[in-house]
């Protein structure tokens, strides 16, 4: 029941906030910021909750009704320590988001905030709905409201920014439904009757061929969601694109609906076809960390280049999720964990700064350090977090994930490892650009150039305590995850997969 | 007692912790007592460590904290781990960093960035501390990426210039290319042996893997990588001579007494994998003896103080590797220590004479300093005295152990000890080069230099002094760690050899008074010949490694970031919008209207249909 709620009480909130703009328009960022609390309270009850339908599957809530029951869809929700972690952190990040929003978004609050939590639904939705149906439903639903946030209330290119992320994710969405729905014909064809339920599905064999494209279906859905190289390119500009607010929710939440799809979906569904796949989807992840680094590094607009790194640091989870071994998929998890709160982060940052001097260019910046020494800190612990360093939550899934993945391929490993150079060398630019060197505002009107207040700095503090948290004993959120993460691996289908990738 | 070792890097930590949360805005009174005063604690701690250790017989003590993570069976802890080299190392770095603490206290007195520099100061400690302490090669590693990271920001500490940040980003960005080497020197012992735990993955490869085998030499390769990086050796050696661009008691800390001496301790640390792989041990000592020829050759054609004291660090840690790669496991680390005093008092004496001169760093803009700075010129003639092996001086003894045990390794032993050797004499010879230019001679500027005052510069030289006179004669506890391994307990070398070894270095320092403190040779009549000249160049530019690595990597990555900045994939995305966009005006144009077009078309259409039908 708690799940349903959950995803209500987002589109609720959303609506309410839409319409209380009439009465106040303070209102809106007060209603979205009290849904989104009472969120994150829910979700922490689930922490303690005993695992629903025996103590083996580790579900710690489920709900199911029938929706169309003709075709055997359903209503059925349910969720983990995994999706939990994820839940979590949708919240935690909504939450972020508002406050970035608060003074900085103006312009038709209510509909902000109305689209702000209606994406917000649609990804709590993707990460508790376990009918594929539903699921897909979800991941339209996440969609939309994102496509008005960047359209309405973006920077200077916001209508090609918009478009391009419209169409990106439309179109691999459309391929994964098609996927979706070849599968269940499947299931129709081996069992006799129609269902998307994903524990059904999880039964389906096809002939080697088919599970492959159907597969690449789930993948191209995923993998452009992530993104992974070569379907990145409408992050960028999406990035630069959006207000903070947005990016944060982007880069933060939206991107792990796609590592998501690939743990829970991709792979366990498709045993054989991701074990033979899983070479060329550690490629394209090697790909992304490197190629995506060095594109980064070159660029001159700070939510580009963040925009980029993040490309490169999901590739680390997709090199993870196609190991397939235990310490590489707490990697990966642990990467989403850490990635959702250091690029929000940077991306709060970035929109700080903009929305302060009315520049995204690195080029005209410089020295800051002297004038804003809050923000610089708090810039160099995300930029050093960023790239990897041990004490804080992104250097345990980077770790882990290089650890698991070395067992299962050497090569791609070693070249992946090379990444954790090109990190240092890009995340110290952008500290040389913004923060050192000599000072100058020829560009930007020097006395808009101010320090953080205590009410951003207390959402950066939570964040920093989050990824020290993270660093320093991540046992607590590995706890979370193993049984779930266990279970994949010691099913049928994930046994065959492991199997088959032992070099 | 020994349970208690966990404040050692608790008091740095909070220190670390007191000053970042002040934000800059504590007095520098407080947050110079704050930021030394952690460490003093420490030093204090570490002291009533090392005696009961010492009481207690020598046993290895484990205190476990916490565990840090536990995956699959992949369960590092947090737990610090002590023996005689952790004792050696942890007294080192609170010893040798409380004085160069106090010293910063006057020495960065007058800057506004006081509280931050001891921030960052503080936060080191605590990361070294950590890297000696673990227990297993993951904890290690934190310390490892830690105190690089101080490094990089102390480096950068006056972040105004432009170029103390590439010399800052130059220093973390090429030891990270050692550390990802050693990354995945860890990931493979994980993957082979199971444990990252030190003493159990030792225990491990010892009984699985064969001496001389192909997994041990991978392996101690992949580590040596790491350990290359960070003690600034060939062929990443590069970017120390460019850390002196951060402050000069940074200098003394980071780049001369205790970080750039992390990869010495790595390779003793995991010394057994190194006696399985005999080649790659080999290779250590090669490395060493190279490397501390090329610093010794380009330290003599030096002329900033910081630059020639930096180049005499990577030669004496080539030493260090040297002492390793021959098995002298204890004598590598006696000079760790021995070169922590004199080259932390060598350092802090050339703070001492930089801040009296008003920040001057060229040799040759001083000049008969002796009477104007007496203390700097006593921390010269000590320091220097010490550098170059003076007999029965702290350096003395530790380079001793080195070359005896390197001329006892069968076939090239003979090479290893005469390299060594001939290094020495270059080290008299840059280190009195120096002395002579700098405190002998006629003044060449400042001529009315006053020296800095103030007891806490004062004393922390002196005690250095003390240590690097008499250091030689403390007893290091080593050999229960290295116990097991070819250790020489009794040398054999003839007189003659002996007589060599204390010989070239006096004949270096004899050389440099020719040149330097007397002028009876002319240094300019020999580089009036071309060849001298153009030796001078090469050496100056330290070899021309820096401008080979801008050509073979700097400059390439660089291109292509620069022509690749829009995304060449984003191109492709281009097309097909472009193509799509083509496609649809190509029909808009069929939409004409016209009925006669529309009947043509239609015709045209169907005889093409009938002739694929007829041509199939």
């Amino acid at each position: 029941m708690i799940l349903t709620l959950l995803v209500a009480l987002l589109f609720v909130g959303g609506l309410l906030a839409w319409f209380s703009e009439r009465i106040n328009p303070a209102l809106p960022r007060w209603i979205a910021l009290a849904v989104l609390a009472i969120e994150l309270l829910l979700m922490l009850s689930l922490l303690g909750a005993d695992s629903v339908n025996g103590p083996e599957n580790g579900w710690l809530a489920a709900y199911n009704h029938a929706w169309l029951p003709r075709f055997g869809i359903s209503l059925q929700f349910a969720a983990d320590g995994f999706s939990l972690l994820l839940l979590l952190l949708t919240a935690f990040l909504g939450i972020v988001a508002v406050g970035s929003a608060w003074s900085e978004i103006t312009k038709r609050a209510g509909f902000f905030y109305f689209n702000l939590l209606w994406t917000l639904a649609g990804v709590v939705g993707i990460f508790t709905a376990l009918d594929l149906f539903l699921f897909f439903f979800f991941w339209e639903v996440m969609l939309i409201p994102m496509y008005f946030i960047i359209a309405i209330w973006g920077h200077e290119n916001k209508f090609y920014a918009a478009k391009k992320f419209f169409i990106f994710t439309q179109v691999s969405g459309l391929i994964m439904l098609v996927s979706i729905v070849v599968l269940a014909w499947f299931h129709y064809l081996q069992f006799g009757f129609f269902s998307f339920a994903y524990q059904d599905l999880l039964n389906v064999r096809m002939n080697r061929n088919m599970e492959m494209w159907v597969m690449l279906g789930f993948f191209i859905g995923f993998a452009t969601k992530l993104p992974s190289v070569p379907f990145h390119n409408w992050l960028p500009d999406a990035h630069s694109q959006a207000p903070s607010a947005g990016s944060i929710i982007l880069a933060g939440v939206l991107l792990k609906t796609g590592a998501y799809g690939l743990v829970r979906f991709a792979v366990p569904l498709f045993p054989n076809a991701a074990a033979e796949f899983a070479p060329f989807a550690m490629t394209l992840a090697a790909i992304s960390i490197l190629y995506c680094a060095k594109v980064a590094f070159a660029q001159s607009d700070i939510k580009r280049l963040i925009a980029y790194t993040s490309v490169s640091h999901m590739g680390f989870v997709t090199l993870g999720v196609y190991a397939w071994n235990e310490l590489a998929l707490q990697g990966a998890v642990m990467t989403m964990l850490a990635h959702g709160l250091s690029s929000a982060a940077l991306f709060m940052l970035a929109g700080a700064l903009q929305h302060r001097i009315h520049t995204r260019n690195m080029h005209e910046m410089g020295g800051f350090w002297g004038r804003v020494p809050r923000m610089s800190a708090v810039a160099l612990f995300f930029s050093i977090a960023a790239l990897g360093m041990p004490g804080l939550g992104n250097f345990i899934g980077e770790f882990l994930v290089l650890l698991g993945a070395f067992q299962a391929n050497h090569v791609l490993t070693i070249i992946s490892a090379f990444g954790l150079i090109f990190a240092s060398v890009y995340s110290l630019w952008v500290i040389q650009k913004i923060f050192h060197g000599k000072y100058s505002d020829s560009a930007f009107d020097s006395s808009r150039l101010l320090d953080l207040d205590n009410r951003e700095m207390a959402f950066y503090a939570a964040m920093m305590a989050g990824l020290v948290w993270m660093g320093v004993y991540p046992q607590s959120f590995l706890d979370l995850s193993a049984p779930t993460l266990q279970a994949l691996l010691e099913s049928q289908a994930g046994a065959a997969a492991v199997g088959a990738l032992q070099p | 007692m020994l349970d208690l070792i966990w404040l050692l890097p608790t008091f740095p930590l909070l220190g670390f912790l007191i000053l970042a949360l002040a934000e800059g805005k504590l007095a520098k009174g407080p947050a110079g007592w704050i930021g030394a005063g952690s460490i003093g604690l420490s030093f204090a701690v570490a002291a009533l460590v090392a005696v009961s250790f010492l009481q207690s017989g020598l046993e290895s003590h484990t205190v476990p904290i916490w565990t840090w993570m536990s995956v699959a069976g992949f369960d590092p802890g947090v737990n610090l781990y002590l023996d005689g080299l952790a004792l050696v190392m942890i007294l080192v770095i609170t010893g040798v960093g409380f004085l160069i603490h106090v010293y910063s206290t006057g020495y960065m007195a007058d800057d506004p960035d006081f509280s931050r520099f001891f921030c960052y100061m503080n936060l080191f400690v605590f990361a070294m501390l950590l890297l000696v302490l673990g227990d297993n090669l993951l904890l290690l590693y934190l310390g490892w990426e830690g105190v690089g990271l101080c490094s990089y920001l102390l480096i950068g500490f006056w972040y105004d210039d432009p170029y103390n940040g590439y010399a800052a980003r130059k220093a973390f960005v090429v030891t990270r290319v050692g550390d990802t080497a050693m990354a995945i020197g860890l990931f493979l012992l994980f993957a082979q042996l199971g444990t990252l735990n030190i003493q159990d993955m030792l225990h491990a490869a010892e009984a699985e893997w064969a001496v001389g085998s192909s997994l041990p030499a991978i392996t101690a390769l992949l580590l040596l990588g790491g350990a290359v990086g960070k003690s600034a050796q060939l062929p990443l050696q590069t970017w120390l001579p460019d850390a002196m661009a951060g402050p000069t008691p940074i200098s003394a800390l980071i780049h001369a007494a205790t970080m750039v001496t992390a990869g010495v301790y790595l390779i003793a640390r995991t010394h057994t994998l190194f006696e399985l792989a005999p080649n790659v041990q080999l290779l250590v000592a090669w490395v060493g003896l190279i490397t501390l020829l090329m610093a010794g050759f380009t330290a003599m054609t030096q002329n900033d103080i910081k630059r020639i004291l930096a180049f005499s660090t990577v030669s004496q840690i080539g030493y260090m590797f040297l002492g390793l790669g021959v098995g002298a496991w204890s004598g590598a680390i006696f000079h760790l220590m021995t070169h922590a005093f004199f080259k932390a008092l060598l350092f802090l004496g050339a703070g001492a004479v930089i801040l009296s001169l008003h920040h001057e760093q060229d040799i040759f803009r001083m000049g008969a300093k002796r009477k104007q700075l007496p203390v700097g010129f006593l921390c010269f003639l000590i320091g220097g005295l010490a550098l170059t092996a003076f007999p029965y001086t702290s350096g003395y003894f530790s380079k001793d152990e080195i070359l005896i045990a390197a001329l006892e390794v069968e076939g090239q032993g003979i090479w290893l000890w005469l390299g060594g050797v001939i290094g020495a004499f270059f080290t008299g010879i840059y280190t009195f080069r120096l002395f002579f230019v700098v405190f002998f001679g006629e003044s060449r500027g400042h001529h009315d230099a006053t020296e800095v005052k103030g007891l806490n510069i004062a004393l922390p030289l002196f005690i250095l002094m003390a240590l690097s006179l008499f250091g030689g004669w403390i007893p290091v506890p080593l050999d229960a760690v290295f116990s097991h391994g070819a250790e020489h307990e009794e040398h054999h070398i003839s007189a003659f050899m002996h007589g060599v070894m204390i010989a070239l270095p006096l004949a270096g320092i004899a050389i440099s008074y020719l040149f330097y403190g007397s002028g009876i040779l002319s240094v300019e009549k020999l580089m009036s010949l071309p060849v001298s000249r153009a030796l001078h160049r090469f050496w100056n530019s330290g070899w021309g490694m820096d401008r080979l690595y801008d050509f073979l990597f700097v400059n390439p990555f660089l291109y292509l970031a620069r022509v690749n900045a829009k995304d060449i994939v984003d191109a492709f995305y281009d097309m097909l919008a472009a193509l799509s966009r083509a496609g649809h005006l190509l029909i808009v144009r069929t939409q004409t209207g016209y009925l006669r077009w529309y009947a043509l078309s239609m015709a045209a259409g169907l005889v093409a249909l009938i002739a694929i039908g007829v041509l199939l």
